[in-house]
C-alpha cells in the first residue's frame, strides 16, 4: 500500500504515543520485550484498546477489550472508519494531500454504522465508538497486529482495512504514529527484505521489472527468472496438481506445522524427492530422502537479521555447530557447486557486500556500523545516513518525494471461510503460549515451570453445556479430523470460542483441525477460524 | 523526539564538570572517570537508593547523599573520596558484609579492599553477627534463591515491577531482620505470578538469586568466569531482535543476559531468551 514491506515504527515510539490499538496480537506473551516498551508507554499516559476475540494477557493491561467474533476484523475496521467520517474525525488536509479514493471509501463504508458494526462483530456499539474516537483525535496513535490479523483467508483484505484507518487519521508517517506488524521469528522480516518473497528481489524490487532485472542479471551474471515463482500454500497446490515434484526445505516443519496437516503429509509423502536442512530430525526431516544437518543461526553462525522495526543486527558464533553440522551459506554454497557452478568462498560479510550494492535499502549498512551503532534500521542508502526509525515521512512532502498518494482500499467482511454449523458449532482459534514457540522443536527442550502442555481453553458455560469438567479429556473434532486432549476452563474466552496452542504437536495434532482456506493474496491459511466440536469421552 | 539540552556545570573533587541537566551526580562522576561503588543503582532501572554505598558528600548538605539518585545541579560542589565519604563506604560494606555472604557480589570485593572494611569486626565470638544461615531455595529447573546472600537492594522487586515487566510476582516482606524478598502469601516461584523471565537474576547484585545452571556448576566447583567468552547475538524466538549476550565455556552455553544499553531490551528478556538455548546443545544433535 505505501510501498516496502515493513513495520513503520520504532519501538522507543510506542512509549510516546497517545493511544494504541493492539488487534490481533497477544504481544504480552508472543513479543514480550516489545510488550516492555508498549507498557511504557501506557506509564507515559498512552491508552490502549485490545481488539481479541480472546481478553489475553495483553488484553488485561488496556483500557478497553473489544472481543470481536473471529473473523470480524473487517467489519470492526470499516465502522471504525465509518464513525470517524461520521462524526467528522477524519484528517481533511492529510487525506486532500496523501491520499486517493477516499469518497470511494466513504461511500464503501457509509453501510457499516455503530450498531451494524456491533451485529456484525458482537462488539458493543459504544465500545466501538470511544475506540473511534480516541484514535482520530489522539495525536500520535499505532496500530500493531500479529498472526490475528494475518492468519485468515482473507489476510491482505484484513491489514489494508487497518491501513484505511491510518490514511482517514494521518496516523503514519509521522513520530509516534504507524502501523506495526509484530514478526513472529528473528528474521522474517529479513527475510522478505532479501527476496525470499516468490516476487521479489533483495530489497523489494520486483521480478519482471526491467531495470531490476537488468541490474541482477548483470550482478549475478546470469539470466534470471522474469515471472514470480510460488508461495508455499502454492507450493502444496502444485504438489497436488504434480507440476511440484521435488521439494528442498530449509529450517521449517511443514509437516507439523502446516494447517490441515494430514494433507500435506500425504502431499510431503507423495513427492519424488524431498531434502530437508534443519538443525533437528523433525517430523519433517523424518520424511525425507536426503537431510542436510545445518547449524544454529543465532548461536553458531555468522550474519545479520532484522527484525520488526526494521533494525539489521549482527549475530555471532558462540560455540561450534556439532559433528557435520554446515551454515546454511555453506550447504547452498556446496549445493551450487555440485550442481557445477563455482561461488567461491564468499564470507558472510562478503554475502553482506554484495547485497548493499544491489540494495539501495541497505547500502549504507556496513558490518562495521552495524557493530558500533547497536545495529540500524532500513532505509540506509548511504554510509551517512543514520537509519530511519520511522517510515513514510513522504506522505507529508510537497509532490510527495515523487511517489503517488496512497491508495485507500475497498474492503469487504466476509466472516471465516468455515462457518459454524449444528455439527461443528464452535469457534477454533489458535495462538502461542509465553514460554514456547511454534512446534516446540526448540522451545520444549528447556524444563519451564509455566508450561502446562497442549489443552483446549473452553468457556464454562460452553463447558457445563457439554457436561465436562476442567482437566477432563474430551474429543475435538473438526470437518477434517480429529485428536483427543484435555479441557482448561478459562473465563477468559466468550461463549463459543475455544482456544489452543500448536506447540507439541507430538502430544497433539492440532493441525489435524485447523483450516487450509488460505487467503490469495499472501498464501496464509486460516489457522484462526475453524469450526470445532467438542464430545465427552464414553466411559470404558 | 528533540531535547534542547541545558548543561549544568558544577565540581567534582576540584574538578570542572559539564554534564545535561537531569544527571546524576553518580552519571557525571563517571564522566569524570571517578569511580563510584554501588550495590542497588543499576543503569536499567529507576534508583532506589537504598544500599548507601555510593554516597558523596555535598557542599551545603547537612547528610552525604547518595549519589546514583541526586541530579547535579549548577554550582554544586561533590567530594566523593573525602575523610567522611570514605568512612561511610567502608562502614556501610561492613554493615553488609558483616550479616550477609558478600562473596559472589560483583565488584564490591574490589571495594572492601579499597576502603580496608573489615565485616567480621562485627561477628566477634561474645558478640556474634546475626546472620540467617538458610538452605537456598530450589522449587524448579531454572532459578534459585539464596537469602543469605540477600542485602535487600530491592532491585529485583523494581525489574519484576514497574522498571520493566510489570508482573509484580515479587515483594519486601516482613520488617526489620525478618525481611525477605517473597511472592504472594509466601507460596511457591512455580505457584506465584513469575512469568521466569529472569530479569530479578539479570539484577542481582549479589548472587543470592541466580540461573539455576550456575548454580549448579558452582555447587560442582565447574564455574569458571575467567575462562569463559560473552557473545553478543539475536534471539531467534520473536522478531523483536533482542540482544542476547551468550556465556560460554568449554564451547557450552552457560548463561544469557543482554546488554542494559541496548535500545531494544534494555538489558531485559523473556522466559525464552532467557533459557529457550538449551535445545543449541541438545544431546540429540551430537
Amino acid at each position: 500500500m505505501f510501498g516496502a514491506g515493513g513495520g513503520t515504527s520504532s519501538y522507543e515510539e510506542i512509549e510516546e504515543t497517545d493511544v494504541i490499538l493492539l488487534w490481533g496480537s497477544n504481544a504480552r506473551e508472543a513479543h514480550p520485550i516489545f510488550f516492555h516498551h508498549l507498557l511504557k508507554g501506557l506509564d507515559n499516559g498512552a491508552r490502549m484498546y485490545a481488539v481479541d476475540p480472546r481478553r489475553t494477557s495483553s488484553a488485561k493491561f488496556a483500557d478497553a477489550w473489544l472481543g470481536l467474533d473471529v473473523g470480524s476484523d473487517i467489519a470492526m475496521a470499516n465502522a471504525v472508519g465509518r464513525e470517524i467520517i461520521a462524526a467528522d474525525l477524519h484528517d481533511k488536509e492529510f487525506i486532500a494531500h496523501s491520499s486517493e479514493g477516499f469518497e470511494a471509501y466513504k461511500a464503501h463504508v457509509e453501510p457499516y454504522t455503530l450498531a451494524e458494526g456491533e451485529r456484525l462483530t458482537g462488539v458493543p456499539a459504544g465500545a466501538i465508538k470511544e475506540m473511534a474516537h480516541a484514535y482520530a483525535t489522539a495525536e500520535t496513535a499505532q496500530i500493531l497486529w500479529t498472526l490475528g490479523i494475518t492468519e485468515h483467508h482473507n489476510a491482505v483484505e484484513n491489514v489494508l482495512s487497518l491501513c484505511n484507518l491510518a490514511l482517514l487519521t494521518g496516523h503514519i508517517g509521522r513520530w509516534g504514529s504507524g502501523l506495526v506488524p509484530l514478526r513472529g521469528q528473528n528474521n522474517v522480516q529479513g527475510g522478505g527484505d532479501m527476496g525470499s518473497l516468490p516476487n521479489k528481489f533483495p530489497g523489494f524490487q520486483d521480478i519482471g521489472d526491467p531495470e531490476a532485472q537488468a541490474k541482477f542479471e548483470v550482478a549475478w551474471g546470469m539470466k534470471l527468472p522474469d515471472q514470480p515463482g510460488l508461495h508455499l500454500t502454492l507450493m502444496f497446490e502444485a504438489m497436488e496438481e504434480g507440476s511440484i515434484k521435488g521439494v528442498y526445505v530449509i529450517g521449517e516443519n511443514p509437516a507439523d506445522s502446516e494447517a490441515d496437516v494430514e494433507h500435506a503429509r500425504t502431499l510431503l509423502q507423495g513427492l519424488d524427492i524431498l531434502v530437508v536442512q534443519d538443525i533437528f530430525m523433525t517430523r519433517t526431516a523424518e520424511m525425507a530422502d536426503v537431510v542436510l544437518p545445518a547449524s544454529v543461526g543465532w548461536a553458531e553462525c555468522d550474519g545479520t537479521v532484522t527484525s520488526s522495526e526494521r533494525r539489521v543486527q549482527r549475530v555471532r558464533p558462540a560455540v561450534s555447530p556439532p559433528g557435520e553440522c554446515m551454515h546454511d551459506h555453506e550447504i547452498i554454497r556446496e549445493l551450487a557447486t555440485r550442481l557445477g557452478v563455482d561461488w567461491g568462498r564468499p564470507s558472510p560479510m562478503d554475502l553482506w557486500d554484495e547485497l548493499r550494492t544491489l540494495s539501495p535499502l541497505h547500502a549504507g549498512m556496513s558490518y562495521e556500523r552495524l557493530e558500533s551503532e547497536g545495529g540500524l534500521q532500513w532505509p540506509c542508502p548511504d554510509l551517512d545516513h543514520p537509519g530511519s526509525p520511522f517510515l513514510h515521512g513522504w506522505l507529508y512532502e510537497e509532490g510527495l518525494g515523487g511517489r503517488g498518494p496512497a491508495p485507500f482500499s475497498i474492503t469487504n467482511f466476509e466472516g471465516p471461510k468455515e462457518q459454524l454449523t449444528e455439527e461443528f458449532p464452535l469457534r477454533l482459534t489458535t495462538g502461542r503460549a509465553l514460554d514456547s514457540f511454534n512446534t516446540g522443536v526448540q522451545s520444549n527442550a528447556f524444563a519451564s515451570p509455566i508450561r502446562y502442555g497442549e489443552e483446549i481453553d473452553v468457556n464454562p458455560a460452553d463447558a457445563d453445556r457439554l457436561g465436562i469438567a476442567d482437566g477432563e479429556r474430551v474429543t475435538v473434532s473438526s470437518p477434517r479430523g480429529s485428536v483427543e486432549m484435555d479441557v482448561r476452563i478459562q473465563v477468559d474466552l466468550p461463549e463459543g470460542l475455544t482456544f489452543t496452542t500448536f506447540h507439541f504437536p507430538e502430544l497433539v495434532d492440532i493441525n489435524l483441525l485447523t483450516n487450509d482456506e488460505w487467503d490469495p493474496r499472501s498464501g496464509t491459511a486460516e489457522f484462526k477460524a475453524a469450526a470445532i466440536r467438542i464430545e465427552k469421552i464414553a466411559n470404558g | 523526539m528533540t531535547v534542547t539540552e541545558v548543561s549544568v556545570s558544577l565540581t567534582i573533587d576540584g574538578q570542572e564538570v559539564d554534564v545535561p541537566a537531569g544527571t546524576s551526580i553518580h552519571k557525571a562522576c563517571e564522566s569524570a572517570g571517578i569511580d563510584t561503588p554501588t550495590l542497588c543503582w543499576a543503569e536499567n532501572l529507576t534508583p532506589v537508593n537504598v544500599c548507601r554505598v555510593c554516597v558523596v558528600e555535598v557542599e551545603g548538605s547537612r547528610a552525604l547523599v547518595p549519589s546514583c539518585a541526586r541530579p547535579v545541579e549548577d554550582g554544586m560542589v561533590v567530594e566523593t573520596d573525602s575523610e567522611r565519604v570514605q568512612h561511610s563506604r567502608k562502614m556501610v560494606l561492613e554493615f553488609l558484609g558483616s550479616g550477609i555472604d558478600l562473596s559472589q557480589a560483583d565488584d564490591l570485593g574490589r571495594w572492601i579492599d579499597h576502603y580496608g572494611a573489615e565485616p567480621d569486626r562485627y561477628d566477634q565470638p561474645e558478640v556474634p553477627a546475626q546472620k540467617m544461615y538458610e538452605e537456598p531455595k530450589i522449587q524448579d529447573d531454572l532459578y534459585i534463591r539464596d537469602y543469605d546472600k540477600c542485602v535487600l537492594c530491592y532491585k529485583c522487586v523494581e525489574a519484576c515491577g514497574d522498571d520493566a515487566q510489570y508482573t509484580f510476582a515479587i515483594a519486601v516482606v516482613g520488617r526489620g531482620f525478618d525481611a525477605r524478598i517473597g511472592t504472594e502469601f509466601d507460596v511457591t516461584l512455580p505457584d506465584s505470578a513469575c512469568v521466569y523471565c529472569g530479569n530479578c537474576i539479570g539484577v542481582c547484585p549479589t548472587g543470592a538469586l541466580q540461573f539455576k545452571t550456575e548454580f549448579d556448576m558452582r555447587n560442582a566447583g565447574e564455574w569458571r568466569p575467567e575462562e569463559q567468552d560473552v557473545t553478543t547475538t539475536v534471539c531467534s524466538f520473536c522478531g523483536v531482535g533482542c540482544n542476547l549476550e551468550l556465556h560460554t565455556q568449554d564451547d557450552k552455553i552457560v548463561k544469557v543476559t543482554s546488554p542494559a544499553d541496548h535500545s531494544v531490551t534494555h538489558g531485559h528478556l523473556c522466559i525464552k531468551g532467557r533459557f529457550g538455548w538449551t535445545y543449541v546443545q541438545s544431546p540429540t544433535r551430537r
